[in-house]
């Protein structure tokens, strides 16, 4: 069977979500076959293993994570040189569409994004103009390079072999120009990663400060969501940049959506609305939210949020 | 120092976006054409960064005739000169392509730095700055919050899922900025008059020295095979708050199945 490149996602060897995604996709097309990066292999395997690795690429190497994703496409470059596989999988994160963008330029194969399934032929869905169109595309020179969306497929456990190959890179110097001379991580707290959360409680505008932003997130606790806030409650210094959904933000697209305080211009729209259920607490009854909205609330979020997350917690 | 900041146009922002049925392109004719709003930062940034280090700044675009456009806004904010990259053969060209243009452009004038908005509204995909950077052999400094230039060492803050890298590099260098980085001036009456009398120098593929088998729908190594606009939602239920929103919504909820 042919083989399937999967770049894996992970913080010091703690697996994201979106690479038991990608995984699972990859043995629709293929065997695949992991590649991982930097340390932290030993506490990876197993799940990597579970979710249907048939090889791993292990680099361990730390030179690797030390500079922007250029040592990343070019330890790729070489194993699509080396291997000849049938496609490269890498999840549409930031950082992932980056090393897919340099890779593409290096093989000199295509790149498609924002895939949000990939059919047995190659062919990818991409859900575009903030989830208003899908189109179907293809990559016709190269490998096909696919960046999938985080959330779009349901991780299966698939045990396999996980047979793990050592490998190195002789990193070139251009990409040895942006090194890394810091990490700054930020608390985050128990909450789920916001691309990741199958359910995310956002707040805007009528939230009204950042100190207000509490009830927006005892819902979500009570939810086990993620916490989003649109453009207007990240740009008045309420709620930090990496929550932002919309379109100068990030996509989500959770089974539940809670939008709070947000009336859905469509630079918010065009960052949440293939979520599959949506949620809209607004006190204006023409805000364009209610027209995504499967459940719609009329009514001052600080009177609907709270009883809400009371009632929830009531339940459990 | 020599600043180019490479913009695009864009369908406008607030408008609803849809591909051409016969071409599979964006449409570009249905809404107005504006400046990609994230360039404004890019454009903002490299103003701030001449102020504080002298220099010059020009504004490169790639587009049809009417791009020139956003290079005439750049220029009413501040910004020097401006050059568009323009020919028919372009017309279609994925992100590979583009990059491929855009660092032959980049090869008929010199620069410290190049600087873009991390994504553009229309199709998002935030390749081009790595695939640039990639093609220059530079530095690639992506996601920037915050752009620092000491002679020629520049640091950035690149914004990530658990906070922000410190990146250094030396010139010259790709950056790409988001939304977080600066407050774009708004273009005064003086900038816009001034504007006018800018120059914008014209370049077609045969001036870049572009291969035009690299570049349009022929030089793409992806096509779009089909796309079709999602049915919008049917609209839900939708109730007045009267006391018991909260307990309605929570019953909602736990129908299906989320409590």
């Amino acid at each position: 069977m042919a083989e399937i490149l999967v770049l894996v996602d992970h913080a010091d060897g703690a697996v994201k979500k979106v690479t038991l995604e990608l995984l699972t996709k990859a043995r629709a097309l293929g065997e695949p076959s992991a590649v991982f990066v930097g340390a932290g292999y030993d506490k990876a395997a197993e799940k990597l293993a579970e979710y249907g690795a048939a090889k791993v690429y292990v680099a361990e190497d730390a030179e690797l994570e030390g500079y922007v994703t250029a040592p990343k496409a070019e330890l790729l470059a070489k194993l699509v040189a080396e291997h000849a596989p049938a496609a490269v999988l890498v999840p549409a994160t930031a950082e992932g569409k980056e090393v897919g963008a340099r890779l593409a330029v290096k093989s000199g194969s295509g790149i498609l994004t924002d895939a949000v399934d990939v059919s047995p032929e190659l062919i990818a869905e991409q859900s575009i103009f903030g989830g208003s169109t899908v189109a179907h595309s293809k990559v016709t020179q190269g490998t096909p390079i696919i960046a999938m969306r985080p959330n779009a497929t349901a991780p299966e456990a698939a045990p396999a072999a996980a047979e793990r190959v050592d490998v190195s890179v002789d990193l070139s110097d251009s990409a040895k120009l942006a090194k890394i001379v810091e990490k700054v991580v930020l608390p985050k707290g128990d909450r789920p990663e916001l691309t990741e959360a199958s359910i995310v409680v956002s707040g805007g505008r009528g939230v009204g400060s950042g100190e207000n932003f509490a009830i927006i997130e005892k819902l979500a606790d009570a939810l086990g969501a993620a916490v989003g806030a649109s453009r207007a409650a990240v740009d008045a210094g309420w709620y930090p940049h990496q929550a932002q959904v919309g379109q100068t933000g990030k996509t989500v697209s959770p089974q539940l959506y809670i939008a709070a305080g947000i009336s859905g211009a469509i630079q918010h729209r065009a960052g949440m609305q293939t979520s599959k259920t949506i949620v809209a607490i607004n006190k204006d009854d023409e805000a364009p939210i209610f027209e995504l909205a499967d459940y719609g609330v009329i009514g001052d979020l600080f009177k609907v949020v709270p009883q809400v997350t009371d009632e929830i917690l009531k339940r459990k | 120092m020599k600043i180019v900041v490479c913009v695009k146009q864009v369908p406008d922002t607030e408008a609803e976006k849809r591909l051409l049925p016969d071409t599979l392109t964006v449409d570009r004719e249905s809404s107005n054409p504006v400046l990609n709003e994230m360039d404004e930062f890019a454009i903002e940034e490299a103003l701030k960064l001449v102020e504080a280090h002298g220099g010059e700044v020009v504004v490169l675009t790639m587009g049809p005739d009417g791009a020139d456009a956003a290079v005439r806004k750049a220029l009413s904010m501040g910004a020097d000169s401006g050059i568009l990259l323009s020919d028919p053969a372009l017309a279609g060209s994925d992100a590979v392509a583009t990059s491929y243009a855009i660092a032959q452009a980049l090869g008929t004038t010199e620069y410290d730095l190049v600087i873009l908005g991390s994504e553009a509204s229309d199709a998002r995909t935030s390749l081009v700055p790595a695939m640039l950077a990639e093609r220059l052999g530079v530095p690639q400094l992506t996601f920037a919050s915050k752009v620092e230039i000491d002679g020629t060492d520049i640091t950035v803050n690149r914004l990530t899922d658990y906070g922000h890298d410190v990146v250094k590099a030396t010139l010259p260098a790709v950056v790409s900025v988001v939304e977080k980085i600066n407050e774009p001036r708004y273009p005064s009456f003086k900038g816009i008059m001034a504007a006018k009398k800018k120059p914008i120098a014209q370049l077609d593929v045969a001036s870049a020295s572009i291969d035009a088998a690299q570049v349009g729908a022929a030089g793409a190594w992806t096509a779009v095979a089909d796309a079709a606009q999602r049915p919008p939602r049917s609209a839900g239920v939708k109730v007045a708050d009267e006391g018991d929103g909260g307990v309605k919504l929570a019953e909602f909820l736990s129908a299906q199945k989320f409590i």
